[in-house]
């Protein structure tokens, strides 16, 4: 146990001496400023925006940058969904045929909106062509459209009495090719040189040692896509068991690797935060409170899968290891688990519909408080920022002030945006496990009876409603109902608040900046963090209390 | 018309140019530095052993676990992904069975099974078992091979992989190579 908590310290420490770098570094390059990757990559910046009929200096309104976003991405959906579907011979070694118009659709409404569930497994459905030009593509930018509409609301914090937020098309270009390609690029090297495979070649046969029976390895070029599956908090697996697999991560060191790049982004974008509102301590405030529900959740996995499990008579009690790789343990499997349902990342190095019930309710719980703990890339911020707006709001009524926060007016339209924001996830996490629990069918979709069987539905359906994309595996998703459903959940409650989120910041820039008085709530103080945490977890809790206690919470006491 | 061509042109273009630098040009780099930096990492890590009349032959892959049931190999875990609840009566089922398999399998053997012998990994190929699991076997490989303990101990030892930093991690025996080394296929 002494081992994990000093693992789990160090990793922490490095994921906080990391992201200060970075997130300075990511206000300069999204602010405009060079950076020392400019002498590189300005002449490719100017030649995009030449090809593309665009000025750098061109703003957009809120409802021209919304726009955008949704044209982009409905441009993605439709490149995901043909590539799928018309799978040819180019780059497909192992002659895969096109997918059914409804795994297309799901997985391109998938990858789209930064979800990344998956309802197949990439070794025995997917060309090589799909994966690099497909998925590989959209791990990108749907990751810097979560960052670019970050700005945007950041910018209307920052502004005075201006009608603009931003060039949705600069955001994008600069964010792809200055953080994430760069960053991308060395993860991927590192996890090469741990046993990550990159390869264009055909999947290797060999006959096993013992029997000599025919064994099947995949190849495929894993690990350019895993660096940005980590990195962009999207965890779409290059292989169906995604990070489990060794082939997607072999090593400690490959597993350090890919945790940290989990974290990486998101912590760093609070101290992106705090600058760019010249603020410092107001982005320190929302790492505080990001870095508290995780620890706090960390520790609850940590202990529950170190002790739970069964305990038999002739076996050694080891904690929970079904579903985990050995190599990784209780100790790392738990920050994984935390750190990818946190970070709305969704990958896993172990399998969670085989944590215990209590580790998989906080799994579940990270999700359900909707990916702000860390968060996506770009989205956990924003989302944040609109739980932020929701707990002055509320610190504003008890006092009966008007509530503001740096400087700006929170009043009704922002409310109703705010409201947006944080309503729809939980609306469409128990909405769609209400629909599919009515079903008659969904008993053949489960590997788990009881109430567990339950949480299967209700994860898969959470996970999909908070864009993260990690599964309790024994859901069998590929089925037309999941597929279609889930396909419009995911993009609904991606692009409903990532369009709220535009014009929160459209409307923030229009007003004026109000000096600070007496009256004026602190942000940035040990109360307020304490009350943004309150708030937080009050709207997790009341969402989804009555689900969880018909899911993990009975399945722990009815189990031994 | 001309409003609409105002978001189209750039959405296409923008996509366009996107898709080929991180589809096409940072693919082809990443494989063209994998290929030359780490051929071996990048394309599997196969072990290769020259046999003695120097054909060489792939014995797999040092990552993905193989099946080995007969006695005088090192055993791994259980191949498949149940997915099951870790408290739930199907698994409780499961693992009872697995133990049962493991005293009938070894009947001599009076020690506590390590649980990763008898619980299934994620991935369903997890080369490695704990070096609890291997010392577990220890005697029954050394009896049906008749050689001594202490030199299987020693090919275990050789392919065991400490904590990284002595507290990253779990320590490790890649079971593959053990198997391949007790064989006299590797070094």
């Amino acid at each position: 146990m002494s081992n994990i908590v000093l693992q789990d310290i160090f990793l922490l420490l490095i994921l906080i001496g990391l992201s200060i770098p970075l997130g300075r570094y990511i206000d300069r390059v999204m602010s405009g400023q060079r950076v020392f990757l400019s002498r590189l990559f300005a002449p490719l910046e100017k030649g995009a925006y030449r090809l593309m009929g665009i000025r750098a200096d061109e703003e957009m309104s809120a409802k021209k940058y919304a726009l955008s976003v949704l044209v982009f991405s409905l441009t993605g959906l439709i490149a995901v969904w043909l590539l799928m579907v018309l799978q040819g011979s180019l780059l497909n070694p192992e002659g895969f045929s096109g997918t059914s118009w409804h795994l297309a659709f799901n997985t391109a409404a998938s990858f789209v909106s930064n979800t990344n569930w998956q309802a197949y497994s990439g070794e025995t459905t997917l060309s090589y062509l799909t994966q690099a030009l497909g998925l590989t593509v959209q791990n990108f930018v749907s990751a810097a459209s979560g960052i670019a509409v970050l700005y945007a609301l950041i910018r209307g914090f920052v502004r005075k009495e201006r009608n603009t937020v931003g060039s949705f098309w600069v955001d994008l270009t600069r964010i792809t090719l200055y953080v994430l390609l760069p960053l991308s690029f060395i993860v991927a090297i590192l996890l090469v040189s741990q046993g990550v495979v990159q390869s264009l070649g055909a999947y290797h046969t060999v006959s096993a040692l013992e029997s000599g029976a025919q064994q099947m390895l995949p190849m495929g070029p894993a690990a350019s896509q895993i660096a940005i599956k980590q990195l962009g908090t999207n965890g779409g697996g290059f292989f169906g068991a995604n990070s489990a697999y060794p082939f997607e991560n072999p090593t400690v060191m490959s597993n350090i690797v890919e945790m940290l790049s989990i974290l990486l982004i998101p912590s760093a974008l609070c101290v992106s935060f705090g600058r760019a509102v010249k603020n410092r301590r107001q982005g320190t405030v929302l790492y505080v409170v990001m870095m508290l529900l995780f620890v706090g959740a960390l520790i609850g996995i940590t202990l529950s899968e170190a002790n739970g499990g069964i305990t038999l008579s002739g076996v050694a009690a080891n904690g929970n290891l079904e579903g985990k790789e050995v190599i990784h343990g209780i100790g790392a499997s738990s920050f994984w688990g935390a750190a990818t349902t946190a970070a709305s990342n969704g990958s896993v190095n172990a399998m969670h519909g085989s944590f215990t019930p209590l580790g998989g309710l906080l799994l579940l719980f990270l999700m359900q408080l909707g990916e702000i703990v860390f968060g996506g890339v770009g989205s956990g911020l924003y989302g944040m920022l609109a739980f932020v707006l929701l707990t002055v709001f509320i610190a504003g009524l008890m006092v009966g002030r008007t509530p503001e926060y740096l400087g700006k007016k929170v009043e009704p339209y922002d409310m109703k945006m705010v409201c947006l924001v944080i309503l729809i996830p939980p609306l469409l996490s128990l909405l769609g496990t209400a629909v599919a629990v009515m079903l008659p069918a969904v008993h053949g979709w489960l590997t788990n009876s009881g109430a567990h069987g339950f949480s299967e539905v209700l994860y898969a359906f959470t996970s999909m409603a908070n864009n993260n994309g990690s599964a309790f595996g024994g859901y069998h998703a590929n089925n037309v109902f999941t597929n279609v459903l889930g396909g419009a959940i995911m993009l609904f409650s991606r692009f409903v608040p990532m369009v709220a989120v535009v014009f929160l910041g459209g409307n923030l820039a229009k007003k004026r900046q109000v000096a600070a008085s007496d009256g004026t709530l602190a942000t940035d103080n040990a109360m307020f963090t304490g009350l943004l945490i309150g708030v937080i977890l009050i709207i997790g809790a009341l969402s989804f209390l009555p689900t969880l206690s018909l899911g993990p919470i009975a399945d722990y006491f009815t189990t031994r | 018309m001309r409003k609409r061509l105002v978001i189209l042109r750039p959405a296409l273009a923008c996509f366009a140019v996107i898709s080929l630098l991180c589809g096409v040009v940072y693919t082809a780099l990443v494989t063209g530095a994998a290929q030359l930096l780490f051929p071996a990492e990048a394309n599997g890590s196969m072990i290769r052993v020259t046999l003695s009349d120097g054909s060489v032959r792939e014995y797999g892959s040092a990552l993905i676990a193989q099946d080995f049931t007969k006695p005088e190999y090192l055993i791994g875990r259980p191949g498949e992904v149940s997915n099951l609840s870790p408290t739930s009566e199907e698994q409780a089922k499961l693992l009872q069975e697995r133990i049962d398999w493991w005293h009938s399998f070894d009947p001599e053997n009076k020690a506590d099974l390590p649980a990763d012998l008898i619980t299934a990994s994620g991935s369903g190929v997890d080369p490695n078992i704990s070096p609890e699991a291997a010392e577990y076997q220890v005697a029954r490989i050394a009896t049906s091979r008749g050689i001594s303990q202490d030199d299987v101990r020693a090919v275990i030892a050789q392919y065991t992989t400490e904590r990284v930093l002595s507290f990253l991690g779990e320590p490790v025996v890649n079971v593959l190579k053990v198997n391949l080394a007790l064989d006299g296929l590797l070094g």
